[in-house]
């Protein structure tokens, strides 16, 4: 598994030989993740920090589990509880943090580019995006790899069934990190990508962006897609002035139920939550069997700990490392 | 202005002298402040100061429309003291300070406060006054007042006057009172929240950001009011393609415009913040490669009449301040010239006018308006002078600005083209690259 990038800051980083490294040690920690016992002793001995500058519980979980399944020592850093409150700047945390020691950060920031800047800062330490501001959410692209990956059934090895993938994202790509980060794994896999969105709601440029189409009109792609992912509608992030309404939002663009039968009957749907149950998605679509979206979750924790596995771990899988 | 009638005579030996009436080879006499006699040769005397200009270009002091001395206020980014150290060895003999200090400067009492604080200081300080009180584009500053303490250049730089009702009032009224209006083009209901140029880069790095049309629609606004009342606007840091577009038209059709361009927008573009450092956050922002262009025809064209620094010191902890909350500035008062040596396929000449009679002729601080800058270098003619080394090469040292502040986005850069010494007043204020205080 040669060509690991140092830190996990962008989908950028991991070619379609890295993606399939993170997928394949998924499998391994999936496993691990059913034992009776899900621990492993890979990361002992390391530290690892959880940097949340703006609130996620459920990403923060996800990553802290993973890290604790893999026996890495976890330390929490809340923004809301620290120093960062009493006016301290993110690099004099940085370097406090940096001090005491860590073999990885997992930093998420309202901000985009806090990762990135971070890594510029530290020394010998992976840095792990967990989301920034509008811009990456890589973990997130992992899981929802895997789980399609999964879903294809056949157990399949490799990426080959990503091959010609119709996959349609639809809703606030303008201000989604997940979206960013997902256009470039498919594409990395060699997917089709269609985006569907008010035009409002698509970044200014497009410009060199893997995409294979973009539309507004999602009713015309459905029949035409094997895997859909839906966006949350933004609202904090200033997409309600995007939009007239969310109602005429959700008559364009909410996966309704009329709308999923109109998708092939194995295609899958995926929403990267929280979801917005009548807006992005009819609440009953969130509940098909082809609705994925509960795995995703589940999901989430083996990928994760598959990323730190190949930024810091040394050993073989399950067992000692050796330095 | 403190009297220098008291220092030594000098004389500026070896160089060419360029100015606005052309180019000779002559050495340059200065005694109490004034330049006293040029020639080939002059004898110097002991007790004389000889600046060596050998190789050099001697040419009026550079003057620059566009500079953020932060104090009041701001005192821990840049200070009158630091920031005229800055411009003196950027060889620039004065500066247009920006109105956008704590307080603002839109009052008598303020402009005083600062001509108080530019006393001694290494450059000429002439202070821009706000077009509005307290830069909050309601109402208008008392320009009148401000106008007889010698302001002549009005901005609320920082924000553009959103109103176009009250830009227009400003216009009429600036027409009564023989000043021009700088304007910061931005329409803050399409440039609102934006960190950098909308585009290709703010798009893929998700970064909110301020599109082209902001600094465009407010361009053709003015042009429009300019047009209608014959009031004078100083378009500040333009820096897009369509900008200058606008501009050279109406320029065309004589509507009374002037403009000038900073040395980033010719040096950086938009791509320059890929890696999301603050450094490279600036207002204007960086724009693509076809802007930069833009803007390098528009001084090769005559269209751009003035490089300004848009010197905009900000402490090292705020840029150190995720991209979207960093503050927006560079510092530029050391680089500009040599910047433009190194990236303008420009003569000196063209240069020097653009750095220095040309902005001195549009703050009205040349001879023409009563001024003593950027004027023919002649018997009698006051000794604002730079001493430029035009091949010396050089390394942008954060580190070794005079700046208070570190936010060159130049750093480690090696630029061509050295100020050597400037001359204030009559006063050699820096000899060989250093201040002299």
């Amino acid at each position: 598994m040669s060509g690991f990038p140092t830190h996990l800051l962008s989908m950028d980083d991991l070619d379609a030989a890295a993606i399939a490294d993170v997928l394949r040690v998924t499998d391994s920690f999936a496993e691990v993740g059913r034992r009776a016992n899900p621990k492993v002793p890979t990361l002992r001995g390391r530290t690892v920090a959880t940097l949340f500058f703006e609130d996620s519980t459920r990403t923060r979980m996800s990553f802290e589990t993973a890290a604790k399944r893999m026996s890495a020592d976890v330390l929490s850093f809340a923004a809301g509880s620290s120093s960062v409150k009493k006016g301290e700047s993110l690099r004099d945390t940085i370097e406090t943090i940096q001090a005491i020691g860590m073999d990885a950060v997992i930093i998420r920031h309202s901000s985009s580019g806090v990762p990135a800047r971070v890594a510029q800062w530290v020394d010998n330490c992976a840095v792990v995006n967990a989301g920034d501001g509008w811009h990456q959410h890589p973990t997130q692209a992992l899981l929802d790899l895997y789980t399609v990956r999964q879903s294809l059934g056949g157990g399949q090895e490799g990426t080959d069934a990503f091959r010609g993938l119709r996959v349609t994202i639809v809703g606030d790509i303008r201000h989604s990190r997940v979206a960013r980060s997902q256009i470039t794994a498919y594409a990395a896999l060699g997917a089709e990508v269609t985006l569907v969105a008010p035009a409002t709601l698509l970044p200014p440029s497009l410009e060199g962006w893997p995409v294979a189409s973009v539309g507004h009109d999602l009713d015309s792609v459905l029949e035409r897609t094997d895997v859909i992912s839906l966006l949350r509608l933004q609202a904090e992030r200033g997409s309600g002035d995007y939009v007239p309404t969310m109602r005429e939002y959700s008559t364009g663009y909410s996966l309704t139920a009329r709308r999923a039968l109109q998708l092939p009957p194995e295609a899958i749907i995926l929403h990267p939550g929280p979801m917005v149950r009548g807006v992005e998605i009819a609440s009953e679509v969130a509940e098909l069997p082809s609705a994925r979206i509960t795995d995703q979750v589940g999901n989430g924790v083996a990928v994760r700990m598959a990323v730190l596995f190949l930024l810091l771990g040394q050993g073989t899988l399950g067992g000692e490392r050796h330095d | 202005m403190t009297d220098r009638t008291d220092t030594p005579e000098l004389v500026v030996r070896g160089g060419m002298v360029v100015d606005a009436t052309g180019s000779r080879r002559a050495d340059v006499r200065v005694s109490g402040g004034m330049v006293v006699e040029l020639g080939v040769g002059l004898e110097t005397p002991a007790g004389t100061t000889v600046l060596d200009a050998g190789g050099c270009v001697v040419a009026p002091g550079l003057v620059d429309l566009h500079t953020h001395l932060r104090e009041p206020g701001r005192e821990e980014a840049e200070t009158v003291a630091s920031g005229t150290r800055a411009a003196a060895l950027g060889g620039f003999t004065a500066v247009v300070a920006m109105p956008n200090t704590d307080p603002p400067l839109d009052s008598a009492e303020s402009v005083r406060n600062v001509y108080a604080l530019a006393e001694g200081a290494l450059a000429q300080v002439a202070v821009a006054g706000a077009i509005t009180v307290g830069r909050a584009g309601e109402r208008l500053a008392p320009m009148a007042e401000l106008a007889a303490l010698g302001v002549r250049l009005f901005t609320d730089d920082g924000d553009g006057v959103q109103s176009a009702g009250l830009m227009r009032r400003a216009l009429q009224y600036a027409t009564g009172l023989g000043v021009v209006l700088g304007q910061h083009c931005e329409d803050r209901s399409l440039a609102a929240g934006g960190t950098m140029h909308e585009g290709d880069w703010s798009s893929r790095l998700g970064l909110p950001g301020m599109p082209a049309e902001a600094e465009e629609v407010m361009v053709a606004r003015d042009i429009a009011l300019s047009r209608a009342t014959g009031g004078r606007v100083h378009f500040l840091h333009l820096s897009t393609a369509g900008s200058i577009d606008l501009v050279r038209r109406a320029r065309a059709e004589g509507v009374p415009v002037t403009a000038e361009v900073a040395p980033h927008h010719f040096t950086l573009t938009d791509g320059c913040t890929s890696g999301y450092d603050p450094v490279f956050k600036v207002n204007p922002p960086l724009r693509p490669q076809a802007d930069v262009d833009a803007v390098k025809r528009a001084l090769a064209d005559g269209t751009a009449d003035a490089i300004a620094t848009d010197h905009a010191p900000h402490a090292p902890e705020l840029k150190d301040l995720p991209f979207d909350q960093a503050p927006a500035g560079m510092l530029g008062l050391q680089t500009a010239l040599a910047l433009a040596v190194t990236e303008l396929d420009l003569p000196l000449e063209r240069i020097l006018a653009l750095l220095s009679w040309q902005p001195a002729a549009i703050a009205m601080l040349d001879p023409a308006h009563g001024g003593a800058q950027g004027g023919p270098i002649a018997e009698g003619s006051p000794a604002n002078l730079v001493v430029v080394d035009p091949t010396a090469t050089w390394r942008v040292d954060p580190t070794a600005l005079a700046s208070r502040s570190r936010n060159t986005p130049y750093a480690g850069r090696t630029l061509t083209g050295r100020v050597r010494h400037t001359v204030l007043a009559g006063e050699p204020v820096v000899i060989d690259a250093e201040a002299r205080r």
